[in-house]
């Protein structure tokens, strides 16, 4: 099968997805909703703005960790809600493409929500990014999300396949991540200047979230088809 | 009917496991009497050093669990036979190392508290070792999906290359993580203190055991999860009539 028809099958995927969020707004309405809530209640708990300076940066991710599941069991409760996911596979599409597509739209989706939660980080925790930092935190926005996605879209489809059983998502999700969350945290920790880190020490954080990405990119290409088709 | 019979393995009860068996008992028997009262004190860490002799062991046979679950894995999707009975090994296996793990993880935490003084240090070793217990948690939950025989063999092998994949990930990146924030070096069990011919024995010795009460665990294991198959395959109806069939004085 030829690369540009799995390219094809990913963007046409990608736009379907990134459709129907846009039509449904339940990312607008429900989710960037919860995710605010989350930013809002985490200063409560801390409640101290010194503090919430200085964790500000994992508080993003972690916010985003959450969002994360919540985004990926819906982007998925679309394929299994009236077997669509049997539909695509019916199609005789190559799974690459329907896994590659479904990454990118996740990303999207992912980087609008960090979108609004760094600005929210700048507004409620008084955090400040000069144009090198918001450049490095553009940077580890796009790399953490493609290293969420690329597993998240993974186990995203381990859950269609065991219909019903979210529950199983954040047990499998969360600690795999754990290398993005690191990685992340401390580039955004130099875009943010948290602690006195400068931006320069953030790049090779970036690096490492690229590596992360590629390899997370790499399995999950060789095991959605295999995982989802039964 | 045929084909559910042939997948059960054979019995247990044969003296090859038995043996086994009784090596187990033995070498735990000697194990205790030379962990608890034939090796020496530490001179550092006193009767404490002593946790190690289980400690170690078990953290070993954890590895070793999950290194054996990969391979089972890897020899389930890439066999021609896509043997059930290497997924039912690798889940077996899987088992087995989580509950080790967790043996570890409480051991190493009594050790910590007496030797360190905390429970629990932000080491990269020790945060890898909590990660792995998780992710094979999960992965054991994976295996209870539902489904066939097929799909949870698949699937769960998948899971478990993926968490293969992770583990070198997870221990790489907490190692980064605490080299930027070293604080204070913690009292740390030292590795370069000479240890004791007998303490150096009984802590291979202890190895050993563990490496063989693993292996009856898991053929033992192993064929329970076999029969639990079975039984899925022949359903009740068989169950019932074979039950039946004994009440029949013949």
């Amino acid at each position: 099968m030829s690369t540009s028809r799995v390219v094809g099958i990913a963007r046409a995927v990608a736009a379907k997805d990134l459709r129907i969020e846009w039509r449904s707004r339940v990312m607008t309405n429900q989710v960037l909703p919860f995710a605010a809530i989350v930013m809002v209640l985490f200063a409560f708990a801390l409640d101290n703005d010194g503090i919430l300076q200085r964790v500000a940066p994992g508080l993003v991710w972690m916010a985003t960790l959450f969002t994360s599941l919540v985004v990926v069991q819906r982007s998925f409760a679309v394929e299994s809600a009236d077997s669509a996911i049997d539909a695509l596979r019916l199609a005789g599409v190559p799974s690459q493409g329907v896994y590659l597509g479904k990454v990118a739209a996740l990303v999207v989706q992912l980087v609008v929500f960090e979108t609004v939660l760094a600005v929210l980080a700048l507004i409620l925790y008084r955090v400040n990014v000069d144009l090198h930092g918001a450049v490095l935190l553009v940077t580890t926005c796009v790399l953490g999300s493609l290293g969420i996605a690329a597993l998240a879209a993974v186990y995203g489809g381990l859950s269609v396949a065991g219909r019903g059983r979210e529950t199983l998502l954040p047990l499998l999700l969360l600690p795999a991540v754990a290398p993005v969350l690191i990685g992340a945290t401390r580039a955004t920790e130099s875009a943010f200047g948290s602690d006195g880190a400068r931006v320069a020490e953030g790049w090779p954080w970036v690096g490492l979230l690229a590596v992360f990405g590629a390899v997370f990119l790499f399995g999950g290409t060789l095991g959605f088809g295999p995982l989802t088709d039964e | 009917m045929s084909n559910a019979t042939t997948s059960v393995p054979p019995p247990t009860r044969t003296a090859a496991t038995r043996n086994l068996g009784l090596i187990a008992i033995v070498g735990s028997i000697i194990l205790a009497l030379l962990g608890l009262f034939f090796t020496a004190e530490d001179v550092d860490q006193g009767s404490s050093v002593r946790i190690m002799y289980v400690h170690v062991p078990t953290a070993w046979v954890a590895y070793l669990a999950f290194v054996f679950t990969a391979v089972c894995s890897a020899g389930h999707l890439w066999g021609k036979k896509h043997s059930l009975n290497l997924d039912r090994l690798a889940g077996a296996s899987a088992e087995v190392g989580v509950i080790f793990m967790g043996v570890t993880l409480v051991t190493g935490s009594l050790w910590g508290r007496l030797s360190w003084g905390t429970y629990w240090q932000w080491d990269p070793r020790l945060t890898t070792t909590a990660f792995l217990f998780v992710t094979y948690v999960g992965y054991l939950a994976v295996r209870g999906l539902g489904g066939t025989q097929q799909q949870r063999a698949k699937r769960s092998a998948i899971v478990a290359l993926f968490a293969v994949l992770e583990i070198p990930l997870v221990h790489f990146s907490v190692l980064l993580w605490r080299s930027l924030h070293q604080e204070a070096t913690v009292l740390r069990p030292n590795g370069d203190v000479t240890m004791d011919g007998l303490m150096l024995f009984s802590l291979i010795f202890g190895v050993a055991v563990f490496t063989v009460i693993f292996a009856w665990l898991v053929l033992h294991r192993n064929r329970v999860l076999a029969l639990v198959d079975a039984v899925e395959l022949r359903g009740i109806d068989a169950a019932l009539e074979a039950r039946r069939a004994e009440e029949v004085p013949s």
